[in-house]
């Protein structure tokens, strides 16, 4: 056990925040929303694609990304809201990927279904292109080992999680996660490491994400004993 | 009342360590609220808290008001109306008034924040005083149509601001500065939103004179033809026809709306031929909403128009099951069927509240789902986190900042 605890380096937590900038962008088709997803920021897409971690973190009852929702709830393309439900955002290691993805799946639809082109949202249900600026702080938690990073887990926000999970990968363009990376090249727990690399954490609240990395953990921890 | 530490049983420690985090990027720095009125409205309700927690985090926080006589708030009500879309007849001596006390105030009204934080058009040209130090308008009115001579006439003070902010997305417009969405925000500890013992709630309605022998439908609201009091008590009528229920018209007056008696005596007459309709005039009697609201069966907020609508919040934080209309930030405080019900007419506010007072096992449902999103969107610690980023962010204009 002593081997998995000790840690080479220390872990500092640190957080992301976010604040919504709005664009004054808005759509109220299918055309114009794909041509204004192919023009806005980067953070844009990361916004709409992401901001539903935040704002639900108990429970998660809006499609995980604010395009699937629009096409479903305000222009009644059903099948293709599923669609981009369902894209893996979990596979997309950069924002540009994820756009050219959104922008393909929006595409296809449109030919495949002209009919769709004629579908606009009434007033007041438009598309609101909105922006995130990120924040980011280091904090005081501080790990020198795997059990502290575990009681550090438990005490720190979700946007902490979020920031080591989520922005390393994906906005920073990294291929794992914080966690993952310090505890393979820190602790050298390869296992371990894979574990966590392997949650899609896409798919579950910012809450269970936190109580499966916790479990993950000391589940671990007493397998080491 | 207590400070920071007791919001800690509520969204967690955590969070209140974040919050001392940005604010140790803002020591240094003043920041200078100017909103019109000290009392009444939500901006001046959100202020009283938003100050002393400010300041509480190491944040040099101040607020001073503008000041106007009955004729400068008798026209910034009628820009009020016309920003909101509503048809108002403005004349070019409004314009003057509007000018005239405005000048007054530039003259009298110290400016020394490194950040000068405008709420609403009453002190928008307060900006010809700007100097080297940051300007922000916060608008706190939905202005998704708004009447394009007001608007026009605004805007030439507006663009000459640093950013502006607003409570919901489609109130956004093309603006050449940047612009950012920040709701507002109820406080979980103030009188209007804490427990109350079971005591407290039967004393108000012992006051008032309300009995619970039958369910309670409820409207919390200053007495303003936007919130549709009338439509409320049309709803209830209609409700009525099938369910035995009485209904509460619960509100006060602000200081800078000239029409709100007018209002009040309206709704009065409405309601004078049924006993089982209570209209309240409740000037600042934060303990009272409170009781009234925990004591209701449904609350409800059926406005033709809101900037944000904080009696949807401090019903759901009470996890009361709402009916309200789509507007304004409403929507996004009520995901439909799912944290409340939203409408769009008298008709579909009536038949919402029947579905909510047949099937209370929903309507708990809709109250609890309600409660969690506000604790996790809608709580002034979240707003404090974004009015010190959006500060923050007047001197970062990336959109990764690293502190």
């Amino acid at each position: 056990m002593a081997e998995i605890l000790k840690a080479s380096e220390q872990f500092r937590f640190y957080t992301r925040l976010n604040l919504s900038e709005l664009t004054g962008l808005r759509a109220t088709t299918l055309s114009q929303l794909v041509g204004l997803i192919k023009t806005v920021p980067g953070s844009c897409i990361y916004h709409h694609t992401h901001r539903f971690l935040q704002q639900h973190q108990y429970l998660s009852p809006e499609p995980p990304n604010d395009f699937a929702y629009w096409v479903s709830e305000m222009l009644g393309e059903d099948a293709l809201g599923e669609e981009l439900a369902s894209i893996d955002t979990v596979q997309f290691s950069n924002i540009r990927s994820l756009r050219e993805e959104i922008i393909k799946t929006i595409e296809n639809y449109l030919e495949n279904k002209p009919s769709s082109r004629l579908k606009f949202a009434s007033e007041g249900e438009e598309f609101h292109f909105i922006k995130a600026i990120s924040f980011v702080l280091p904090t005081h938690y501080v790990a020198n080992n795997i059990r502290e990073f575990a009681d550090i887990l438990k005490k720190v926000t979700i946007d902490s999680i979020y920031f080591h999970i989520f922005e390393a990968r994906l906005r920073l363009e990294q291929k794992t996660n914080d966690f993952s990376n310090w505890i393979r090249t820190a602790v050298g727990d390869d296992k371990l490491a894979d574990d966590i690399t392997r949650l899609d954490p896409y798919t579950r609240t910012l809450e269970d994400l936190r109580n499966s990395l916790i479990l993950i953990i000391e589940e671990r921890m007493v397998g080491a004993l | 009342m207590n400070g920071l530490e007791g919001y800690i049983p509520i969204v967690g420690g955590a969070i209140i360590d974040d919050l001392r985090l940005i604010a140790d990027n803002l020591k240094g720095r003043i920041i200078q609220h100017i909103n019109s009125t000290s009392v009444g409205g939500g901006v001046a309700e959100i202020l009283n808290r938003m100050v002393p927690l400010l300041k509480e985090l190491g944040v040099d926080t101040r607020w001073d008001l503008i000041k106007g006589g009955e004729q400068f708030f008798n026209v910034t009500k009628k820009f009020h109306n016309a920003l909101h879309g509503r048809p108002q007849e403005i004349t070019s001596h409004d314009f003057e008034i509007f000018r005239e006390t405005s000048r007054q105030n530039i003259e009298e009204v110290n400016i020394y924040g490194d950040i000068v934080f405008i709420h609403d058009p009453q002190p928008v040209a307060l900006i010809k005083k700007k100097s080297n130090n940051k300007w922000l308008w916060r608008c706190h009115v939905d202005v998704s149509e708004p009447d394009s001579r007001v608007w026009s006439f605004l805007m030439d003070f507006i663009r000459q601001y640093d950013a502006a902010v607003f409570s919901a997305p489609a109130f956004s417009q093309r603006l050449p500065f940047r612009q950012f969405l920040i709701s507002p925000s109820i406080d979980p500890q103030s009188d209007k939103n804490k427990e109350l013992p079971r005591e407290v709630i039967d004393n108000v309605l012992e006051k008032y004179g309300i009995l619970k022998d039958k369910p309670i439908i409820t409207q919390i609201s200053r007495f303003d033809r936007l919130k549709d009091p009338v439509g409320v008590i049309e709803a209830y009528l209609q409700v009525k026809k099938y369910i035995d229920c009485q209904l509460i018209l619960a509100g006060g007056t602000a200081s800078d709306d000239p029409e709100g008696l007018d209002v009040l005596a309206e709704v009065k007459e409405k309601a004078s031929r049924d006993k089982d309709i209570h209209v309240l005039l409740l000037p600042q009697d934060d303990i009272a909403v409170n009781a009234l609201q925990r004591a209701s069966t449904v609350i409800m907020q059926k406005s033709l128009r809101e900037g944000f609508g904080l009696t949807v919040a401090e019903a759901l934080w009470k996890a009361k099951p709402v009916v309200a209309s789509n507007v304004g930030g409403i929507p996004l405080q009520i995901k439909h069927k799912y944290s409340g019900l939203l409408c769009r007419s008298v008709q579909g506010a009536a038949f919402a509240i029947k579905q909510l007072l047949n099937s209370p096992a929903y309507a708990k449902k809709l109250g609890e789902n309600g409660r969690e999103h506000i604790r996790n969107n809608f709580l002034i610690t979240r707003h404090l986190r974004d009015y010190m980023l959006l500060f923050l962010s007047l001197y970062h204009d990336a959109d990764v900042v690293y502190l």
